[in-house]
């Protein structure tokens, strides 16, 4: 979703790559291409200025020391800045240029615990920007912590909007397991049409906060109408919520795809409401996300989740660095590993690895892997994760459909076939293409993938303990990832390879060597 | 077309609210241009204020450099020749006949919409919006309830319909939206009415499997109505930003949009990416929303909408 930004990031980096030192001229013209993608990532035009003008002093005014070239320095500055302006601290940003740490087991949480409860959360927003999906998602988020949560319905202006909350909210607390509970607080006797209820919501959330005291809910989530935010009447009407209820958190419901009206809108309503936190959503659109960079600067929020799907509970954390890193083109593998954590257990991956070192894998456990590996999102997304990946995969069309046609053989074939795939001759070949809807040639391709698949990860098991600490460090300092996905070495150092990765890729990349 | 003239004016009073909303001591670009001599720094100014109305980077650009040649050639000197030029440029970019609704051909019924859209850009309520517009013409009109995905899509669509008084054809939560649509062309053909309206769920044009939906809805109606859907709009926020490029690209790809329904165009924000829109993509502006109540509609006025376009 960066591809642009990335690019022309990369771009300012080469354009310096070959100068000795920083100076006006050199990096006012190498800003401008940023300026640039910037505006066209939506971005806002304070901000923008802002942005390049921080950036260009802190280059300028940096000692260029001997170990770093005046590149690096340039993109070092560049990912400072950008993890400041989405939100993050300048501690952030220096423990991100070293090894990316894994998210520690217990971290705080963006929504705060309070005892006793409830925890009352109001969210906020323009029309249409994705409040009551946004309660769904959170309502799940929490679920799955052992949280329980109330949604009250106090948008009684946008017909059926309190009969979606509902729907929403018995579909989590059908979908996810676990003691929690998630109910929906609704009068639907007080809905009105537009303009014909103003203030009522005020006694809804009123009784909502009573009704939660009662049930001894961990987090109540109050939904409110959209509104504009030159609406003088309905702005009012929140200020009077908030000052009722003085809600532990407000959030700012944002639409990923804004444009530079972000900030009057960001603005207006915190000026109101003194919001203090952002919800991102539609994140997974191609949007390159400027909103994120302006209503940051101009609210002083930060941004507390995005929305990046339309299953019930695509909703991640945000997180100033990880995002930068995304933008810059490095990636984001911590998440990624989160991601996995969410859908495999301890258990499980030892189970596997051990398959793994005696070289007996099947096609039942690459089928379960397989599976395991899609509830984590759509393939794309995932591999936008990689370092250096996503910039490759712009041009990609990944379907999610061919990997429905992988499953589809292994699920034709027979319960000794999948032990031992060596067992399929060309009959056997014809009938699982016959059962699984493909092509005998779509069969042996991908046993083929699978042998070879099987042979290394064979190979990777058995190094010794040492070799694979040493691989795992290699890892994680980007080195090993470089020789599987050309484009990542170490965090600033793009290595001044070019920055599209077209079928020129290979070539480039032996040159480099 | 004489209901036309009734329509600018409510436009003017939309585009008042926002104006008095944000008046606070900033001065207007247009106040800043008019009896202003033109030199570099107000052209600076413009640019600034054409970017900030989410016209992007390209269109700005290009616009801006011809108003520089206009300025160094000496053709235009002052701050009310540069909006006389961009007004002139901009109603060149949407002439009156790329902006009516297209219909059936005279004699044959129904005419087809086909209603898309991301989600969250208010397409029931657009649709509840030209519905009001359509029967104020004396046209009788059939809605189609195809977004059998989001809760509560439904319902929302069939309480404007009760408010509006007219007929919902709908399918079960969860069903084939191009079921739906064939139910709807069937009854439409039926009952005899002049215009079918589809609701489609909204979908971020990322979503291959989701827009190829929106072909499969466009077949199933072609095959029983042909020529349908007559007319495909695009309901578009104004407050999107660049990206709605995108968007407009897409459900062109797989939808064959042919107009914009620009919604939300009441707020603070611009809509200026129409523009851009229309510069790559050709895809005309038809209507905008201007509020929550059916009557906020218009016809889409290029004049008007380059005045907004400055109003600061």
């Amino acid at each position: 979703m960066f591809e642009r930004l990335s690019d022309a990031f990369q771009g300012l980096y080469r354009k310096l790559a070959g100068q000795s030192e920083i100076s006006e001229r050199n990096i006012a013209e190498a800003m401008g291409e940023v300026r640039t993608a910037l505006l066209d990532a939506d971005v806002h035009i304070d901000v923008v200025n802002a942005f390049c003008d921080s950036v260009k002093q802190d280059a300028l005014g940096a000692h260029v020391t001997k170990s770093l070239t005046p590149a690096q320095e340039i993109i070092g500055a560049v990912h400072k800045r950008l993890v400041e302006f989405l939100g993050g601290t300048s501690a952030d940003a220096a423990a991100a240029m070293g090894t990316p740490a894994l998210p520690a087991a217990t971290g705080d949480s963006p929504i705060l615990k309070i005892s006793p409860g409830p925890t009352i959360v109001m969210m906020c927003g323009l029309q249409g920007s994705g409040k009551t999906t946004t309660c769904g998602k959170l309502a799940a988020y929490l679920k799955k912590r052992g949280r329980s949560v109330m949604v009250a319905a106090a948008d009684l202006q946008r017909p059926a909007a309190v009969e979606q909350l509902q729907t929403v909210a018995a579909q989590v607390e059908k979908e996810f397991p676990g003691t929690a509970r998630v109910t929906c607080y609704a009068e639907p006797d007080k809905v009105a049409a537009y303009g014909k209820a103003v203030g009522v919501a005020v006694d809804v959330c009123r009784r909502a906060v009573e009704e939660a005291r009662k049930t001894g809910v961990d987090v109540l989530i109050l939904d409110t109408a959209g509104r504009l935010h030159v609406n003088d009447a309905l702005m009012g009407e929140l200020t009077q919520v908030n000052r009722v209820l003085n809600p532990h958190h407000i959030f700012l419901v944002v639409d990923a795809m804004t444009g530079q009206d972000a900030v009057n809108s960001a603005k207006a309503f915190h000026e109101r409401l003194k919001v203090d936190g952002v919800i991102l959503t539609k994140f997974d659109s191609d949007t390159r996300g400027g909103a994120a960079l302006s209503v940051k600067h101009v609210t002083g929020a930060p941004i507390k989740f995005v929305g990046v799907g339309e299953k019930i509970d695509a909703i991640e954390e945000f997180h100033a660095t990880r995002m930068a890193g995304r933008i810059l083109g490095m990636g984001d593998v911590v998440s990624l590993v989160e991601k996995a954590q969410e859908q495999v257990s301890q258990e499980d991956a030892e189970k596997l690895q051990d398959k793994l070192a005696k070289g007996q894998m099947t096609m039942d456990d690459f089928l379960k892997q397989l599976k395991m590996l899609r509830r984590m999102g759509p393939f794309k997304q995932l591999l936008g994760l990689l370092p250096g990946v996503g910039s490759m995969m712009k041009d990609v069309h990944i379907e999610d459909k061919e990997l429905d046609k992988v499953e589809a053989i292994i699920s034709s074939m027979t319960r000794k076939e999948r032990e031992n795939p060596s067992l399929v001759d060309t009959a056997r070949r014809r009938r699982i293409a016959k059962g699984s809807g493909s092509s005998p040639d779509a069969v042996a391709k991908l046993l083929k993938q699978f042998e070879m698949l099987s042979r290394m990860s064979k190979t990777m098991a058995s190094m010794s303990g040492m070799d694979k600490v040493k691989a795992v460090k290699e890892m994680s300092k980007g080195g090993a990832m470089d020789s599987m996905v050309p484009g990542l070495s170490g965090m600033p150092d793009f290595s001044g390879r070019g920055s599209s990765f077209t079928p020129s890729v290979k070539s480039r990349f032996k040159k480099r060597k | 077309m004489a209901f036309l003239g009734s329509l600018v004016n409510k436009f003017k009073q939309g585009l008042e609210k926002t104006r008095a909303a944000l008046v606070g001591g900033a001065q207007g670009l247009r106040n800043l241009l008019t009896g202003r001599r033109l030199d570099e720094a107000l052209i600076d100014d413009l640019e600034r204020s054409l970017l900030r109305a989410d016209v992007g980077v390209k269109t700005t650009t290009s616009l801006i450099e011809s108003i520089r040649a206009e300025f160094r050639s000496g053709a235009i000197t002052t701050g009310d020749q540069v909006i006389d030029f961009v007004k002139a440029r901009l109603r060149d970019l949407w002439p009156a006949q790329d902006r009516a609704l297209l219909g059936a051909p005279a004699g044959s019924r129904p005419t087809v919409v086909l209603v898309t859209g991301v989600n969250g850009v208010g397409k029931t309520t657009s649709i509840a919006k030209l519905c009001q517009l359509l029967r104020s013409q004396g046209k009788s009109v059939l809605l189609g309830a195809c977004d059998t995905f989001r809760a509560g899509a439904v319902r929302q669509l069939e309480i404007w319909a009760e408010r509006l008084n007219v007929e919902v054809v709908k399918g079960a939560q969860g069903g084939d939206p191009a079921a739906v649509a064939f139910d709807a062309c069937s009854a439409a053909l039926a009952r005899g009415v002049d215009v079918l309206i589809l609701d489609t769920a909204g979908r971020l044009h990322t979503q291959d499997p989701l827009m190829r939906q929106l072909t499969k809805i466009r077949s199933v109606v072609a095959k029983q109505i042909p020529g349908a859907p007559h007319e495909t709009l695009l309901v578009l926020d104004a407050t999107s930003g660049q990206n709605a490029l995108r968007q407009a690209e897409e459900f062109q790809k797989s939808a064959g949009v042919t107009g914009i329904f620009l919604s939300k165009l009441d707020g603070t924000a611009k809509g200026g990416i129409v523009i851009a829109i229309k510069d790559a993509t050709s895809i005309p502006v038809k209507f905008v929303g201007l509020g929550e109540t059916p009557e906020d509609v218009q016809a889409f006025d290029p004049g008007v909408f380059v005045e907004a376009l400055f109003a600061e």
